[in-house]
């Protein structure tokens, strides 16, 4: 293993922003794996931890294939994460919105300019990601539809589904979306919470990259790995979207992958001051609770599950 | 007359409202002013206020509607938040929304919905807290032959016509452009201030434009003639190494190539870090105001002459 530091910015006050890298094995670029874009994303931070720990007990044992070489970033806003929060500290931009970065534009065009040009001849390309509401998902590979999408290859990873994304106008400025663009095969990772931390999440997150680099001869066989899932494909866009109706306190009664039938009692929300009921949320279809939303306080109309239609 | 545009009940004891006021004599056209989409940009209120106090005071010269929508992200303004509070979200990225969205969707769709049908929107943007900038219109290449002409009436300083951004096809202006209502966006001013001549001047220029449309029959000034430019007149100036900015002109000035625009500073050693230099002759149009730097962080845009 190799730590590199990919770039640094000097700080009026604070120590240098670093953005660190661990590299392993030789030779061509196989797969780069990015975890924490945002200050928030500490389930991803710990994801990587942990894909360093085994990769580096891999490499140990001469289990990284000949003339491949994997390179980890654990995290590319450890400035955010330090102040806890979820956006650039002084400008609050979203360096996940800045790709393919500028090196003479603004911070954080020049952070993501600075990582792009490391990671963007990796022939694959993993995000671990969150979504931008706070929430839970099933555990899913998520791939947008840019022409060079590669469904077969987000089976690899043995999750339980593969989402398809019809990407919109801010999708062209992700990192995701610009590894397509040259010619990686990229896939953004979701497996659990963002800011606090699911054990069993993280595990699984490890155990479909490792199943992803061994399908891709990138790394030998670590024999005790799960072979994982073999994936539905949803294009998101079909995922059933629930919504609150009334605003106010949320009691939510299922959990990500429960079943559900047409009809079932999913939450109330309840009027805040005398805990009357505002709205029951029924499903509206049979199918897999794919997204629950996790905050108490809900607003009007907020998307608090999203269900994978039967 | 005070409408609502749209009302949502927040989760605890709370209505959101985004209002208008609509000022009405007769039947000529519509014109909508627009601003507040980001909260922490103020020069707006008072172009607002300054529109509609003219209006009160010569309600006879008025030929057709006048709405002011002076807060299109009330939360934001109240809580000095740039975007919409609760949802960390940029408001002018979730355009043109839809109904049965999220709230922050449907506000947008709402708003959409209102102000769509008008004959010319302005929407007053007023940069950010980090940069100042000059009355100016920024209009995409694919609308410029349409709103250069009106944006000649508003007593702009100047007319920023840009490449067209896949990312800036979520803005109010771009859903308004697109489905036919003439929407154009000024930016001037600095974040979280008020700049009393700058807020004057487009109040001049819009009943400059209300003239011109036939539907303000007071006195008006003639407007000032705007630079109109491209991209390619326009060099940046970003800050090659942190600390703090101290700059050595004034915001509008006239510069040579290698004149001295400001220093970047170490408080810490007193040395200066980067002494920075015109790239070109032309007119410092924006300004950085908010002294501490990060490398990058833009310092000066300057219109090439
Ligand atoms: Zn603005």
């Amino acid at each position: 293993m190799k730590r590199k530091i990919i770039f640094e910015l000097k700080s009026l006050y604070r120590d240098s922003f670093r953005v660190t890298g661990f590299l392993f094995g030789h030779g061509e670029k196989s797969a780069c794996i990015v975890g924490a874009l945002r200050g928030n994303e500490v389930q991803q931070l710990y994801t990587c931890s942990q894909l360093v720990k085994t990769l580096k007990r891999l490499e140990a044992e001469g289990r990284i294939c000949d003339g491949k070489s994997i390179l980890v970033v654990p995290s590319v806003n450890t400035y955010s994460m330090n102040i806890k929060k979820r956006f650039w500290p002084t400008d609050n931009t979203d360096i996940n919105r800045m790709f393919p970065g500028y090196d003479l534009g603004e911070t954080t065009q020049r952070i993501a300019a600075g990582l792009f040009e490391e990671i963007k001849d990796y022939k694959n390309g993993i995000q671990f990601a969150s979504f931008y509401i706070p929430g839970v998902f099933v555990p899913h590979v998520r791939i947008m539809k840019t022409g060079y999408e590669n469904v077969d290859m987000a089976r690899e990873f043995g999750l339980p589904y593969i989402v398809l994304r019809q990407p919109r106008p801010y999708d062209t400025t992700t990192l995701n979306y610009n590894w397509q663009v040259w010619e990686s095969h990229a896939f953004s990772v979701y497996a659990g919470t963002t800011d606090t931390i699911n054990h069993d999440d993280v595990t699984l997150a490890v155990n479909a990259v490792l199943n992803f680099l061994r399908k891709e001869g990138i790394i030998r066989s670590s024999g005790f790995v799960h072979e994982g899932y073999i994936a539905s494909v949803v294009a998101e866009n079909e995922l059933v979207n629930v919504q609150t109706g009334a605003a106010g306190i949320i009691d939510r009664f299922v959990q990500p992958g429960a079943n559900v039938v047409r009809g079932d009692l999913l939450s109330r929300v309840l009027d805040p001051y005398d805990g009357s009921v505002r709205s029951e949320i029924l499903s509206p279809t049979d199918g897999v609770v794919f997204f629950v939303q996790e905050e108490p306080l809900v607003y009007a109309n907020a998307s608090v599950y999203k269900i994978i239609r039967e | 007359m005070i409408e609502t545009v749209t009302k949502i009940d927040l989760p605890v004891d709370e209505s959101l409202r985004i209002v208008k006021n609509r000022i009405q004599a007769g039947k000529g056209k519509r014109i909508s002013i627009v601003t507040g989409t980001h909260g922490d940009e103020l020069e707006g209120q008072a172009v607002c206020f300054e529109v509609g106090k003219r209006l009160r005071e010569q309600p006879g010269c008025l030929n057709g509607t006048v709405d002011i929508y002076p807060a299109l992200n009330p939360l934001g303004i109240d809580s000095i938040t740039r975007g919409i509070p609760g949802f960390d979200l940029d408001m002018n990225r979730i355009f043109p929304g839809s109904e049965d969205g999220a709230m922050t969707e449907y506000m947008a769709s709402r708003i959409v919905g209102d102000i769509a049908g008008s004959d010319v929107c302005i929407d007053i943007h007023a940069s950010n807290i980090f940069l100042r900038e000059i009355p100016q219109a920024r209009i995409n290449t694919h609308t410029a032959q349409q709103l250069v002409p009106m944006a000649e009436f508003l007593n702009l300083d100047f007319v920023w016509v840009h490449a067209a951004a896949t990312v800036l096809e979520s803005t109010l202006a771009h859903s308004l452009n697109s489905a036919g209502t003439p929407t154009l966006v000024v930016e001037m001013g600095v974040g979280m201030r008020i700049t009393r001549d700058y807020c004057r001047q487009l109040a001049d220029g819009i009943f400059c434009l209300m003239h011109r449309m036939g539907i303000w029959t007071g006195e008006v000034i003639a407007p000032k003639k705007p630079i109109i430019s491209t991209d390619g007149q326009v060099q940046f100036i970003n800050a090659a190494a942190s600390g703090i900015f101290i700059p050595q002109v004034e915001h509008t000035t006239q510069v040579c190539r290698g004149d001295y625009i400001g220093d970047i500073v170490s408080p810490l050693t007193g040395i200066v870090v980067d002494r920075i230099l015109s790239p070109c002759d032309g007119m410092v149009f924006t300004l950085r105001e908010y002294p501490v730097v990060d490398e990058g962080s833009l310092i000066a845009r300057i219109l090439e002459v």
